[in-house]
């Protein structure tokens, strides 16, 4: 009895250590990076872009690369959604969402989701190649578009599979098309489409094998398609190599924006998904 | 909208098949077997041997499961079984939370922190001399950005346990420990292996974070402390110089490919066993 008793308690012991080396590990990260960050981070870096003798410890910021950023994680989230919101729809609402067909669709984008976007950056720099466009701001939006679709793709299943049947059957039932019925239902599934939205340009965001190749680098601020982006993880990572102490110390301060910037990102969505959810019929 | 459908899901052909084609030429070069097995790789001269690639890959895929599967595991547990309903609350925001973070900030997190942890403090006790830039860092570091998709995995198999059972046990006096052991981890079995094998094609991938702290030496690791150079890192560090290359372009393909291939089958085999998981619940 006592032998039973003590393997309890050594177990339970066991896992509250394990839950706090899990739970700790988010502390332990974020603080390394605040306090390496920190003393680095001025305005200059997210008001200037480098200036000359930037890589040698000079003058400068990482506006380039936020922009770059923010102009690829966004130009890929918005090519993503006008895709993948017909796909969400066309496997619940056509083809019904509860059959072999759709299942195995799903397996297919979750197969999609688990490439590794090193794999998708190669492949963006084969049809760049095949299509003749150098490293340039089109290119890398269009390589993060695939590493993002199928993210959105399952997020919005996800929610269309929450809406009651009853909404589409009412629509139906009034002699709605179903690319009527659709409309209804995309109104109500708002919230989750913008959860979507903040999910996708969460991971786009972050991402740097995919844009690696593919959106190229540069120190100005990208004004058309074809000209090359710099984009904040990679700018984080060139700086992290380079051996001049001020470099460095940049790359701490660049990685403490993206982590903030992610960070919001991720509070955002819950949060806004919990509020709007409110307002809708269940 | 089927066209986009139909398109959107045959990206994974498309991409197999455009990878395949690239990888032609040296698969016409050498065999196979030879590109798996041997360890020359010496790109001048036409010698693309991945053994050493692969190697790290899977040193560094080890130490990272190793790592984190018993901790997953016993953190799922607790959150599932153990833990108050206020404590619940605020850990699973955290673990979401670090699912987030970018691989990029999990490699300077690693360069920072992990590398010197062990070039001064755990290397010491075990080898001569370690710059910290290791397979062991890699996996660490692995590890800890596998820990999210692990435990959401196996947390939600877990609640789909019937609570009867659970009841069933402990009213014949077994204790909590007993229960989970012979109750849970049984029926939970194979949903622990899908989250498995997940993170395992997870870890196989991932490139930026590991290529940072791994110390890309393209030899075959012999213990923990020594160096690695895992496939994916090969992939982004030789992007730039391969085109002036003859072959090296296509031999950087079959890495993707060889990669691709791996992850597809892992990625396929989870999925199938956590959608069958999920149909039997259902009914």
């Amino acid at each position: 009895m006592i032998r039973r008793k003590l393997e309890e308690n050594f177990f339970r012991i066991l896992m509250v250590l394990a839950t706090i080396v899990v739970a700790g590990s988010f502390f332990l990260i974020v603080g390394t990076i605040v306090y390496k960050g920190v003393p680095f981070m001025n305005w200059d870096m997210v008001t200037k872009i480098p200036g000359g003798g930037f890589y040698i410890g000079k003058e400068g910021g990482v506006l380039n690369a936020i922009i770059g950023s923010l102009y690829v994680a966004g130009g890929a989230t918005i090519l993503g959604l006008f895709i993948s919101i017909p796909v969400a729809i066309y496997i619940n609402m056509y083809m019904g969402g509860k059959n072999l067909i759709a299942n195995t669709l799903r397996i297919a984008f979750d197969v999609l989701f688990g490439i590794p976007s090193i794999v998708y950056g190669a492949f963006g720099f084969l049809i760049m190649v095949y299509f003749g466009i150098r490293a340039s701001l089109l290119g890398g939006i269009v390589a993060v578009t695939l590493l993002v679709i199928p993210i959105l793709v399952r997020t919005l299943d996800e929610v269309l599979r929450t809406v009651p049947r009853e909404l589409r059957d009412a629509s139906l039932a009034l002699g709605a098309t179903r690319w009527e019925m659709s409309k209804v239902i995309l109104r109500q599934i708002r919230p989750g489409i913008f959860t979507a939205i903040l999910l996708s340009f969460g991971r786009a965001i972050g991402d740097v094998a995919s844009v690696l190749f593919t959106a190229g680098f540069s120190d100005n601020i990208p004004t058309s398609l074809h000209q090359p982006a710099a984009t904040l993880p990679l700018a984080i990572f060139f700086q992290l190599g380079s051996p001049v102490e001020e470099v460095q110390g940049r790359a701490y301060a660049s990685a403490l924006i993206l982590t903030i910037v992610v960070l919001l990102i991720t509070v955002l969505s819950s949060l806004l998904a919990k509020r709007f959810s409110k307002n809708n019929i269940r | 909208m089927l066209v986009f459908t139909v398109l959107s899901v045959s990206v994974v052909l498309i991409v197999g098949i455009g990878l395949y084609y690239k990888s032609i030429p040296v698969l016409d070069h050498s065999s196979w077997w030879t590109l798996l097995t041997s360890s020359q790789w010496k790109p001048l001269k036409g010698l693309f041997g991945f053994f050493p690639f692969i190697m790290g890959t899977l040193w560094v895929t080890a130490i990272a499961i190793i790592i984190a599967l018993p901790l997953c595991l016993l953190t799922s547990f607790y959150i599932t079984e153990y833990a108050p309903n206020r404590v619940r609350k605020i850990l699973v925001p955290f673990v979401n939370l670090l699912s987030g973070i970018p691989p990029v900030i999990f490699g300077v997190w690693g360069v920072l922190f992990i590398i010197p942890l062990i070039q001064n403090h755990i290397a010491p006790h075990f080898v001569e001399f370690s710059t910290g830039y290791s397979v062991l860092a890699g996996g660490i570091v692995l590890a800890v950005m596998i820990f999210p998709l692990i435990v959401s995995i196996v947390c939600e198999v877990l609640n789909t346990i019937p609570r009867e059972l659970k009841d069933a046990s402990l009213a014949l006096g077994a204790t909590k420990w007993e229960t989970i052991r012979k109750v849970s981890l049984r029926k939970a079995k194979p949903g622990i292996i899908a989250a498995t094998v997940l993170a395992i094609s997870r870890a196989f991938g991932e490139t930026i974070a590991v290529l940072m702290v791994c110390g890309n030496n393209s030899v075959v690791p012999h213990s923990v402390f020594d160096p690695g150079y895992p496939l994916p890192a090969l992939i982004a560090n030789n992007y730039g110089e391969m085109l002036s290359i003859p072959m090296y372009e296509s031999a950087l393909m079959f890495a993707a490919l060889l990669l691709f291939i791996i992850i597809l089958v892992f990625n396929i085999i989870s999925r199938v066993i956590l959608a069958r998981l999920e149909r039997k619940l259902a009914i």
